[in-house]
């Protein structure tokens, strides 16, 4: 129904800010200034909550007084009523900046004779208006007139003329009106109001109850055209214009400790983006609550804010078992850092829950969200919805920049990875922790499935719950699988009953060598002692020979020289002998 | 609202208030057509009281009048409404009291 036309954006149309919370930024800045709006939804939807804190805001922040003819409640009925959601009516009363004035009309006791018109209803309107000035104005629920007054014809037509009196005025204007079968209002209002519909709707599925709010219609402004859930607490009301963020978000290269090191190094050494989606998942008992407090913990320990949603456990209950295992979390409650909120999930729609969810995390302004666990919101075939409360959540977290941590518990029964496949495009790091069952016990396992931008581990660790807080631990791969617990002490024994016995053998093995190497030794001392031995005995016989030649030879050359013969020749051969056997001696 | 008769009024005295807002044709033809008919039905017992809400405004509110013109019966209790410039005659006289809303029928 967007009627805006190019270029149209120049004369923009003037609004009326409402300030309740989201329904400007859908609607572009508030209702159509001094023109009426027509706010329509069945019986108890909030349309009297919704058109009162339009003036009450009025009144309170844009210095605007506002009139409420109520044809319903009584005044005194409305001030109570608001007064439930912070609203002082009976001092805003007092200082005129709200008219509260109830129309009442009883009809059994009217009987119409001839043509009437609606003057007295203009009159009063107009002096209610004039008394305090009024820039803003109710008529709540004015349809009651059509059942009280005769002759429906004259009734319509008098609507007509006076929501035309109205604009005239200048007034910014709200008209509820009860829905009607298969219109918008049972009297057909939308005819005459066109400039602004607002239809309210409050329906109960699953046995939760969700409020939605659509705009139909906004003449000459451009406006959010889905089905928006809103909220009425506290304080007020606030429409959640979640589902029109986009995928634009700031994307943060920081990371920050899981407070686990182990799992810091299985991802990439540094843990987990700030500002990202982490899922933890497993079956009952393997340690998600204690994985998320260990974050929450070390994330107070640097002073930041974290906001815990617990499902299923009251904070004490939650903070008396995370002591257990070394995971002091009372200081930071008691120093403001860490928040608890326990509500069941059933309690509220999930819509509602998104609203609060989203409340609180702008009041608080973490740094950390934790839902534990996401998947007690599915009830039946509702992961659909669930899935798109979640995709609101993470986008809107991601606008904020805060990290967010979901926990979900999965049946043993099922494939792991696929029962939290419904969010898994809405989650950047996936652990996964599944039971480990060998030998008889039952041990935890920890993995990362999957961790988006990342170099992540591919390794399954041993997820161990420690009085001193979470350990990780190797686990050893074999023929059948994993091995954990016991199964893994017991391989350790093994491993190490192993490496004692080839210990041993290389001690016995070095131990022979080296008796080989003394007996070899010995052996060299007794060869050189016999050598030695022999050595002298052959030097000996050497030395007699060597003498006995000497004296051959002194012989000869004596003879020679009494016969005058060749002596030379021969007593160089001699000589030669000689110092071949000099030599061996040495 | 139910108010106590004035005193001085008769109990059988009927005091008859005419909402109008200013002098329309609407106004100007009730109240001719009320004169006629007290002059018929009630001659003697009735008083008329015209109240121009464009000059009391707050009467309005006062008064819880919405649809113009009214006509009340303030006296004899109970208080009685018909609204209209009153050209049907006998709506007049059951919105009234003056005869019962069977004898309409009966006719």
């Amino acid at each position: 129904m967007k009627k805006k036309e190019p270029g149209s954006h120049r004369h923009v149309l003037p609004k009326s800010p409402t300030s309740i919370e989201g329904l400007d930024e859908i609607t572009g800045g508030g209702l159509p200034k001094g023109r009426p709006t027509l706010v329509c939804g069945g019986a108890g939807c909030g349309k009297t909550l919704f058109a009162m804190e339009f003036l009450v805001r009025g009144a309170n922040q844009y210095n605007e007084p506002g009139v409420f003819i109520s044809f319903e409640e009584t005044e005194e009925e409305l001030t109570a009523n608001v007064a439930s959601l912070g609203f002082d009516l009976g001092d805003l009363v007092k200082r005129k900046k709200i008219w509260l004035e109830h129309i009442r009309v009883e009809p059994t006791e009217i009987e119409q004779s001839g043509e009437y018109d609606l003057e007295g209803l203009f009159i009063r309107i107009h002096l209610a208006i004039e008394t305090i000035g009024a820039k803003r104005v109710v008529l709540d629920t004015i349809e009651s007139l059509f059942s009280e007054l005769p002759n429906p014809h004259i009734v319509r037509a008098e609507l007509q003329r006076l929501f035309q009196w109205l604009k005239r005025k200048g007034v910014t204007t709200i008209i509820t009106a009860e829905r009607g079968d298969g219109t918008l209002t049972r009297q057909g209002l939308e005819e005459y109001v066109s400039d602004c519909v607002i239809l309210l709707d409050h329906r109960v599925s699953d046995q939760s109850s969700i409020r939605r709010l659509r705009i139909v219609k906004y003449r000459g402004s451009t406006h959010g055209t889905n089905e928006y859930p809103f909220l009425i607490d506290e304080d007020g009301f606030s429409v959640l214009p979640v589902t029109s963020l986009g995928l634009n978000y700031f994307s943060s290269h920081k990371r920050v400790s899981s407070g686990i090191p182990r799992l810091d190094t299985m991802l990439s050494g540094k843990g987990y983006y700030r500002g990202s989606t982490v899922l933890v998942s497993g079956t009952a008992g393997t340690g998600k609550t204690s994985i998320a407090s260990q974050f929450v913990e070390v994330a107070c320990r640097r002073g930041e804010r974290v906001l815990y949603f617990t499902f299923e456990e009251s904070p004490t209950q939650l903070m008396r078992n995370m002591r257990s295992i070394g995971i002091n979390l009372d200081p930071w409650v008691k120093k403001g850092l860490l928040q608890f909120h326990a509500t069941r999930p059933t309690l509220y729609g999930l819509e509602s829950h998104l609203t609060t969810s989203i409340k609180l995390i702008n009041r608080f302004d973490p740094h950390i969200v934790v839902l534990d666990p996401i998947n007690s919101f599915v009830m039946g075939e509702n992961q659909t919805e669930v899935r798109t409360m979640l995709l609101r959540l993470v986008d809107f977290l991601k606008m904020k920049r805060a990290t967010a941590f979901f926990t979900s518990l999965t049946s043993a029964a099922d494939d792991m990875e696929n029962t939290d496949v419904y969010i898994s495009s809405l989650i950047d790091t996936w652990l996964l922790l599944r039971d480990i069952e060998i030998g008889g016990e039952r041990n935890r396992g920890l993995y990362v499935l999957k961790s988006r931008g990342m170099a992540h581990s591919n390794q399954i660790r041993e997820f161990k719950l420690t009085n001193r807080g979470i350990e990780l631990l190797d686990v050893y791969v074999g023929a059948d699988g994993v091995l954990t617990g016991s199964a893994r002490l017991s391989q350790e024994t093994k491993d190490e009953a192993e490496k004692l016995l080839r210990q041993q053998e290389i001690g016995r093995k070095q131990f022979g060598l080296e008796r080989k190497r003394e007996a070899m030794e010995a052996q060299v001392v007794v060869l050189r002692s016999e050598f030695e031995a022999e050595q002298s005995e052959a030097l000996k016989v050497i030395g007699i020979e060597k003498a006995r030649n000497e004296r051959f030879t002194q012989d000869k050359v004596k003879m020679a020289a009494s016969r005058k013969g060749d002596v030379h020749i021969r007593t160089t051969g001699t000589k030669k002998r000689q110092t071949n056997a000099e030599r061996n001696s040495r | 609202m139910p108010r106590a008769p004035k005193a001085g009024t008769r109990s059988d005295s009927w005091d008859l208030h005419l909402y109008v807002a200013g002098k329309t044709p609407k106004a100007r033809a009730a109240l001719g057509n009320l004169k006629l008919i007290c002059e018929e039905k009630l001659k003697g017992k009735y008083n008329i009281n015209v109240i121009d809400l464009l000059k009391n405004p707050q009467i309005a509110r006062d008064d819880q009048i919405l649809a113009v013109p009214t006509l009340v019966r303030k006296s004899p209790l109970p208080v009685r409404n018909v609204i209209g410039d009153l050209s049907n005659t006998e709506r007049v006289l059951i919105g009234l009291g003056i005869i019962e809303r069977n004898a309409l029928k009966l006719r």
